[in-house]
């Protein structure tokens, strides 16, 4: 069963905006799923209408097999959410804010717990500070801490290291990873595309209120994996209308002695070893020699711009 | 039921009037002994007695009234309109947690509140009058009622305000007045006849009246009409919460 299921959800706003289209997406239990998009895509939206904030204009969502408007007790008890803005009540104490979000959620008390969740946040020794002494980087620990207050099945982090230093966000993305080791499943929404390729399993691309491609993480790499081989020809090299054919055969961008091939490498072709045969062949010497690949960044922008 | 959640709820707004004791409980009961002071003692001695008592022991049940309706509106408003300020409500939202729920948490609390400060006030006064119940069971249940009918429309300010003055719109503009014209300070029968026929149309003529009937056993208004005003006015509330969650009205998007 998946953890989320979600059928033609479409949401419109009164003033005639559709934030949403037709989205269809399933979350596989215990996989970390990312949903990139630009700014105003859609992806908090579909976020907040999963975990009952936003009300849809139409469709179906499911977690685990429920409902989320019929069954919402059950389902929102299993969902822990950090929203995107970090808000707190700055004068509480962060071991009550735990015990305010355990108790909403219907779970019995257990300051073991909260002291658990605290100490993998490294937030033990703020646990009685008020919330408002804290560094940005321990609120939004805090924020993640609320939401696992209550022992989610899955938890949706809606963009959560935004404004976060880069040692920080190392030190939460191992912690989602630990999370997903548990068997949590973790959503979560991105604009570091170097987020998603570092811990999703699979991602999915939203653009102006439409999926536009869901995939595994390692598939949509080599899918849309583009290769760049570059090249630089030795000047002794004899013959320039030998080089000029090729660069004409093989559409090589050439700047001085660098000569650029883009390619894309699939099971059945494999473009370069047949321009590398080619340029033995003809006995043309080259001095250096790279392979570059595209990163998910080149290809999110390629999708979102189509 | 989410038994727990209302106690989160419930637990969490009690000990912010703990952590601002001193505006939520210490301001309240500064004003009552600031209207002893100069309604009962200084203009107060120079005033005839009201239906047979002397104008400070009239006063009391005005007083608490005065105080219960403010702290009521205010403490639940404030309770439901802070978490839609600070983005928190998010949390609500999206926790386990019926609408009905959510509301006994928020009303329950000020309600609480309400109650306590009434009874400090009581407590107060009873050092500058020598105190008199002959109703004491409908006193309080009369204060636990009034405070809960007013604690559930100040959450309805609540979630309708979107911005601090709002909050302060209708307890400033309509219930102060209508609380010193509802006869907390005088007998609706001092009026003349056409005013006390107006007076009627108020609805916080009959709260006080019911209340000053627990204390003294004399009102203005017959109590069973002041009890089914109150109960009237609790069912009005109640109604608008209720199309309030289902429509998700300034609460949803």
């Amino acid at each position: 069963m998946n953890a989320i299921e979600i059928k033609n959800l479409n949401k419109s706003y009164q003033n005639g905006l559709k934030a949403l289209e037709n989205i269809n997406l399933s979350v596989k239990k215990g996989e970390i799923f990312a949903l990139l998009g630009p700014n105003g895509a859609g992806k908090s939206t579909l976020i907040n209408i999963i975990c009952g904030i936003t009300k849809k204009s139409s469709g179906q969502i499911r977690v685990f097999g429920r409902d989320n408007e019929a069954d919402y007790k059950k389902t929102r008890s299993m969902i822990g959410l950090v929203p995107q803005e970090i808000a707190t009540d700055s004068f509480e104490r962060v071991i009550n804010t735990l015990r305010f979000s355990r108790g909403l959620f219907n779970k019995p008390s257990s300051d073991r717990y909260l002291d658990s969740v605290l100490n993998s946040l490294e937030l033990s020794h703020k646990k009685s500070n008020q919330i408002r002494t804290l560094s940005g980087g321990m609120k939004r620990r805090v924020m993640i801490a609320k939401a696992l207050s209550h022992e989610p099945n899955i938890l949706f982090l809606d963009e959560p290291t935004a404004g976060v230093d880069v040692a920080l966000r190392k030190t939460l993305w191992s912690y989602l990873n630990n999370l997903k080791k548990q068997g949590v499943t973790i959503f979560l929404t991105t604009h570091y595309i170097e987020e998603a390729e570092n811990i999703a399993d699979r991602i999915g691309v939203i653009n102006n209120g439409k999926i536009i491609i869901i995939e595994y993480k390692k598939k949509l790499l080599k899918k849309f994996g583009e290769k760049k081989l570059i090249f630089t020809i030795n000047r002794k090299n004899k013959s320039i209308n030998t080089i000029n054919s090729i660069i004409k055969k093989y559409e090589l961008k050439q700047k001085g002695n660098k000569i650029t091939f883009n390619y894309t490498q699939n099971s059945k072709k494999d473009p370069a070893s047949d321009l590398l045969s080619e340029l033995n062949k003809r006995s043309i010497r080259f001095q250096d020699l790279e392979i570059k690949k595209n990163n998910l960044e080149e290809i999110f922008i390629n999708l979102v711009q189509k | 039921m989410n038994i727990r959640g209302i106690k989160a709820i419930y637990n969490f707004e009690m000990s912010r009037t703990f952590r601002t004791i001193t505006q939520s409980i210490a301001s309240p009961v500064l004003s009552t002994i600031l209207y002893f002071i100069v309604f009962g003692s200084a203009i107060g001695s120079r005033i005839n007695d009201i239906d047979g008592l002397n104008y400070s022991s009239f006063l009391v049940p005005g007083l608490v009234m005065l105080t219960i309706l403010n702290q009521s509106i205010s403490n639940s408003s404030f309770g439901i309109y802070f978490p839609k300020f600070s983005g928190t409500i998010y949390e609500i939202l999206s926790a386990p947690i019926s609408p009905f729920e959510i509301t006994c948490g928020y009303v329950l609390a000020a309600a609480s509140k309400s109650v306590l400060v009434g009874i400090i006030i009581l407590a107060t006064s009873s050092f500058f009058i020598e105190l008199s119940i002959i109703h004491p069971f409908w006193m309080i249940f009369l204060l636990i009622l009034i405070s809960l009918t007013f604690s559930l429309f100040g959450f309805i300010i609540g979630i309708w305000a979107d911005d601090f003055q709002k909050i302060q719109l209708i307890p400033s503009f309509i219930i102060t007045p209508l609380t010193f014209l509802g006869g907390s300070f005088y007998s609706i029968n001092m009026l003349p006849e056409f005013w006390q026929k107006v007076s009627y149309f108020n609805p916080i003529v009959y709260l006080v009246s019911a209340f000053r009937w627990s204390f003294y056993g004399n009102s203005d208004v017959n109590i069973k009409i002041s009890i089914f005003a109150i109960f009237f006015f609790l069912g009005l509330c109640l109604v608008l919460i209720s199309m309030i969650f289902r429509s998700g009205y300034k609460i949803k998007t």
